[in-house]
């Protein structure tokens, strides 16, 4: 189904799409940039995270966006911040590489508990992860400083640009999140993600095949905590702050609903889901406000937006695209004179 | 409880030491070099109360949950919402009639209500498809977590303690004895001892019924193989929509509980459900006895770990679960799949 023949008509769109993507800072403004595409880039990163997991290996892991925090905390932690009586201030090329190697690790021990069960359990687990990480960093004071936790964690002036600019984080936030996504595509074709997805539909016939489930399934589990804990980094530089509310229980509810919204079954899912949550998050106020409602019942609108998508459409914004597309190659199809002589055959394939 | 002492001797043992020597702590005078150790007596005594109490309210939250999902597989994630719904409602009946016990019964039945609705509008569309389930109570719980905000707003509620179960209790447990050589005897809240003994005998009866009757014979049935329960010709969907509808009505009635000896807010939700979900792992899916002994030992821990360990008491309630999920993935009283 994702197969795109070259010259076809997706290749073109998403083409087209790419060459948008790129050119976006001629024709958008700061705010779109930074605020909107900038954090939606982000979002979508560790969405997709959620997607290789739950899309290819079948484990739902809420675990992601503490995995994240767990990025930001650590590059605050040993890089610079305000609160330089815990930041060590330690150069970026020390800082950056160790905060996203502590944090996939974190992502891989968690994962590594998560994999001893299946199916609901691995939710319950990796939600109970989360929250144990979000109660820590609350807590603890002397390397995490509580509550407050860190502000003034700011990207490293490389190269003597700003990246804290929006053009120049547009762009760094959009290398790395299609990296992520051409990472996450090509690892999916790849021996190892299709073990995974063998593993996803049937782990006794791959266990007799001689594969090692647990592994792959930690492996894939430490993957896609790298490509959430560069998100992190990228979203601490985005809010120059960290603190114990990053990774929540409703960021990390979140998160879920991005990448379930947008649809799990392709990598461009959760990019889908993130950009339509931004944008609900920053215009659903003023939405609500025109409607005559309360500006603060913006949650009722997500949470109400989210309980339509997945009863009635469970394979997200992608499954809806899907079947509208089938519908009308449906209806091209019995038009077509080739569709009537097969139907119109005895025996014909129907 | 023969069985588990033959199959596991060591850990018996163990088990029966660290009770004994907890009824010593409890009972025994506390010489100075114990209390040097772990402070006053008094303190202990208080988090070991606090700690079966806490235990209690999460047994009577968490019983519903695990009934739920041992018998249907219904993951319902909305749980933490029915327990803040029915605390809400007991605030409010309790606030209208000035009847404490009404508050109980009433917020049972409307979350039992409640219950009814979901599970013939929502779980049985979706029976078997445990990620949708889990994704659609989300959705539902973040829906009502804000019309709860919006109808009660972000204050915090506490249902009042009905006159005859005001003041303290003095208990037969010496907590000091003073240098004139007076006893001082240990007072405790009457109203937390009260509910403590109801959800004991709540969780009796829940045990009787489920085993010693015919509708709880049904659902023992219909936990270990539902399809051959529904080929004996039995309404597996009546026995669904029962044992839904007690679960939910339990969370409103430990919703009111929990009003009157905590607070309600807006995030006591979440709280509860992550707590009954850390009590069922613990415990074993499916288990009523997993249920208590999981309640009992996460109440503790929560409860000794904000006296002697302030800072951390939240996580080592995760760390129990952590300990338990390395090396008995099914929980305690769980039976492997």
């Amino acid at each position: 189904m994702s197969t795109m023949q070259p010259g076809g008509p997706r290749t073109a769109a998403a083409w087209l799409l790419g060459l948008i993507l790129l050119l976006m800072p001629a024709f958008a403004g700061d705010f779109v940039l930074f605020q909107i595409f900038g954090w939606a880039l982000i979002l979508g990163m560790i969405a997709l995270s959620l997607m290789f997991l739950a899309g290819y290996g079948g484990m739902v892991s809420l675990v992601q966006m503490s995995v994240a925090g767990c990025a930001a905390y650590m590059v605050a932690i040993f890089g610079d911040s305000a609160i330089t009586q815990i930041s060590l201030g330690w150069p970026w090329w020390i800082t950056v590489p160790l905060a996203i190697a502590i944090a996939t690790l974190f992502g891989t021990l968690a994962g590594a508990l998560a994999v001893r069960t299946h199916g609901i359990y691995t939710i319950m687990i990796t939600l109970a992860i989360a929250s144990a990480f979000f109660y820590f960093t609350r807590q603890n004071y002397v390397v995490f400083n509580g509550f407050s936790g860190f502000n003034g964690v700011l990207p490293p002036p490389l190269f003597g640009v700003d990246w804290r600019q929006p053009v120049p984080f547009y762009y760094l936030a959009l290398f790395f999140a299609a990296l992520a996504y051409f990472l996450v595509l090509y690892i999916s074709r790849a021996p190892f993600g299709l073990a995974l997805q063998g593993i996803r539909d049937n782990p006794r016939r791959m266990e007799a095949l001689g594969f090692n489930v647990f592994l792959h399934r930690i492996a894939a589990y430490a993957f896609a905590s790298a490509i959430a804990a560069v998100a992190g980094v990228l979203l601490v530089w985005l809010n120059a702050q960290v603190s114990p509310g990053t990774a929540g229980i409703g960021p990390v509810i979140d998160i879920l609903i991005i990448a379930v919204v947008g649809g799990l079954g392709r990598p461009i899912g959760p990019f889908i889901g993130a950009i339509i949550y931004v944008l609900l998050r920053t215009f659903a106020l003023d939405f609500l406000v025109s409607l005559g409602l309360s500006g603060e019942r913006f949650q009722l609108l997500i949470g109400a937006g989210f309980l339509v998508i997945v009863f009635w459409s469970p394979d997200g914004v992608l499954g809806l695209w899907d079947r509208t597309r089938e519908r009308i190659t449906a209806r091209e199809r019995q038009r077509s004179p080739l569709y009537r002589a097969i139907r119109g055959q005895p025996g014909g394939p129907a | 409880m023969s069985a588990f002492v033959r199959a596991h001797p060591a850990w018996s043992a163990v088990i029966a030491i660290a009770l004994a020597l907890l009824l010593v702590a409890v009972f025994a005078h506390w010489p100075p070099g114990v209390v040097a150790v772990l402070g006053r007596k008094k303190i202990f005594l208080n988090a070991l109360l606090n700690g079966i109490t806490l235990g209690g309210l999460y047994f009577l939250v968490a019983s519903g949950f695990t009934l739920i999902f041992g018998l249907m597989k219904n993951v319902n994630l909305a749980h933490g919402s029915l327990y803040l719904f029915g605390g809400y409602i007991g605030f409010e009946i309790a606030e209208a009639t000035g009847w404490w016990l009404l508050s109980f019964i009433v917020a049972f039945l409307l979350v039992a209500a409640i219950g009814v609705v979901l599970q013939t509008l929502v779980f049985r569309r979706i029976e078997g498809q445990d990620l949708r389930q889990t994704l659609v109570t989300i959705g539902i719980s973040i829906v009502v977590a804000d019309l709860m905000l919006w109808i009660w707003g972000g204050d915090f509620y506490q249902i009042s303690i009905p006159e005859w179960l005001q003041g303290p209790m003095v208990l037969p447990v010496i907590s000091a004895i003073k240098s004139s050589g007076a006893v001082v005897y240990l007072k405790y809240p009457l109203v937390r001892i009260v509910i403590f003994l109801a959800s004991v005998a709540i969780g009796l009866a829940m045990w009787m019924a489920l085993n010693r009757t015919r509708i709880g014979m049904l659902i023992r049935a219909g936990v270990d193989d539902r399809e051959m329960l529904a080929a004996s010709g039995i309404g597996v969907q009546r026995v669904f929509v029962l044992v839904f509808a007690f679960g939910a009505g339990l969370a409103g009635l430990a919703g009111v509980v929990g009003g009157t000896f905590q607070s309600l807010a807006p995030g006591e939700d979440i709280r509860f459900l992550l707590a009954s979900l850390v009590v069922v792992i613990v415990g074993g899916m499916g288990s009523i006895v997993g249920a208590a002994l999981g309640a009992l030992l996460i109440g503790l821990a929560e409860q000794f770990g904000s006296v002697y360990m302030p800072t951390y008491a939240v996580v080592l309630t995760f760390l129990i679960m952590v300990l338990v999920l390395a090396f008995r993935p099914q929980g305690l009283m769980g039976r492997r799949t």
